[in-house]
């Protein structure tokens, strides 16, 4: 397969490319494709020329170390769900992401740079504290995702550079709670999401929540995790955790801040997200310390 | 610009725009009419084909993104004793009415079934949420997956 002005066969290939001329990242295109289709068989148009990265052999493959997983950004969602090493919170998110025929193109590369208010990675991601990784042909920089995404549709993702991997930390968390909510069971975008994960402290006396996480998508702009609630639960015990319910659900009221759109309402994507928060605190987390 | 890849087993070199749709590549360059257009944006399942192995809609497959690949279509799959078994599943179930979606069904359940000899119920269902049908109600190509299933474990 030789290099051309459209598919590179390698990442320097491509990030000199992108130094010289001005092109747009196409990895899956299964946003892209959609967004911008035309009329019957014309071809998309973008801004500029495409530059197909998909098959960059630097940007496809997963790695773990004791304290992280890699994973190359045009990994493919399928390609992770499958990988041993895949965490079950991210997993749980991408089996009812799309369907199979897109989870077999889309990327997770391509899912954190659409940067949709409801990409379904994303409260994963922002819950696990991952960091994205871009590169040019001079430079490398490591960004916190939450810093990444700026806005709906908006990264800080430079014209010359490519994302080329994320970095998700190593952390037990033996309890995953994952609820996305839309029309359909597949194919449907997001309305709302709750992702949440804790593990457990047994060390003394009574179970103890450690390393709780939670983060809500497409209530507002970006996807919303508040440090210091998650606080407000960490060291709870089975009953201390249904009496923050309140507590917890105070402290994202300010932040979950939704609109009316063409997929759900302000009034319903709030009040469901307060519902299945409440849920999570009251029913599913004390539940699992119980049994633990 | 000229994307080399093989179609059901034929090595060819097409000429086309990078963002030209696999879709229309299979259907207009190559003559290959199996492949449907049902929705043109990757919800429907019509246009489902095999690249390198994976299931894909075709309809939103940019055809630079193909370069190097293996395609299979229905046509090509047409041809396998696997694919026998799956037709008269489908047609002893009662599984095909209008047939426009077929294709893609039948698509979908190679790929299902390649990954998972045995799926559950639950699983056939998962498998198929990327197809859509206006006809059947769904119900007797899920009992077709599960008969193809059980034939072809044997």
């Amino acid at each position: 397969m030789s290099s051309n002005e459209f598919t590179p066969v390698s990442l320097p290939d491509a990030l000199q490319h992108l130094a010289a001329v001005r092109a747009i990242p196409v990895a899956g295109g299964t946003d892209l494709m959609v967004r911008h289709r035309r009329c019957g068989p014309l071809p998309i148009r973008l801004d500029a020329p495409p530059l197909f990265i998909g098959r960059l052999p630097e940007l496809r493959s997963i790695t773990e170390t004791t304290s992280e997983l890699n994973i190359g950004a045009a990994v493919t969602l399928n390609e992770i769900a499958a990988h041993p090493a895949a965490p079950p919170g991210l997993t749980a998110a991408i089996r009812e992401f799309a369907s199979p025929a897109v989870r077999n193109a889309g990327t997770i590369g391509g899912n954190i740079c659409n940067a949709s208010p409801a990409g379904d990675t994303l409260p994963y991601l922002y819950a696990a504290g991952a960091t994205v990784v871009l590169a040019s042909s001079s430079t490398e920089r490591a960004l916190p995702i939450s810093e990444f995404i700026t806005g709906p549709g908006r990264t800080l993702l430079g014209g010359e550079e490519l994302m080329i991997r994320i970095i998700i930390p190593r952390r037990p968390a033996s309890f995953v709670f994952y609820r996305k909510v839309a029309p359909r069971r597949s194919n449907a975008l997001s309305k709302l999401s709750v992702y949440a994960e804790a593990d457990v402290d047994g060390s003394s006396g009574l179970p103890r929540v450690a390393g709780f996480r939670l983060a809500v998508g497409a209530v507002a702009p970006t996807v919303v995790r508040i440090r210091e609630a998650e606080a407000l639960v960490d060291g709870t015990t089975a009953a201390e955790v249904r009496d923050r319910a309140d507590a917890l659900l105070e402290a994202y009221r300010a932040h979950v801040r939704p609109i009316d759109d063409q997929r759900s309402t302000a009034t319903y994507r709030r009040n469901t997200a307060h519902t299945l928060i409440r849920y999570l605190l009251e029913q599913e987390l004390p539940t699992f310390l119980e049994q633990s | 610009m000229r994307v080399s890849l093989a179609v059901n087993g034929n090595s060819m070199v097409v000429e086309a725009e990078p963002l030209a749709r696999l879709l229309d590549v299979l259907r207009v360059n190559l003559g290959l009419h199996g492949v449907k257009e049902g929705c043109g944006e990757g919800e429907c399942g019509a246009c489902a084909v095999l690249l390198n192995g994976r299931i894909v809609n075709s309809c939103i497959t940019p055809v630079a993104a193909t370069e190097g690949s293996e395609i299979i279509t229905i046509e090509g799959f047409r041809e396998t004793d696997r694919y026998a078994v799956i037709e008269q599943a489908f047609a002893d179930t009662g599984g095909v009415q209008c047939g426009f979606c077929t294709p893609g069904f039948v698509m979908a359940t190679e790929a299902l079934l390649r990954e998972d000899p045995r799926p559950s119920e639950e699983e056939i269902k998962h498998g198929l949420s990327g197809n859509l049908c206006r006809c059947t109600g769904y119900n007797m190509i899920v009992q077709a997956v599960q008969s193809a299933s059980e034939k072809l474990s044997e």
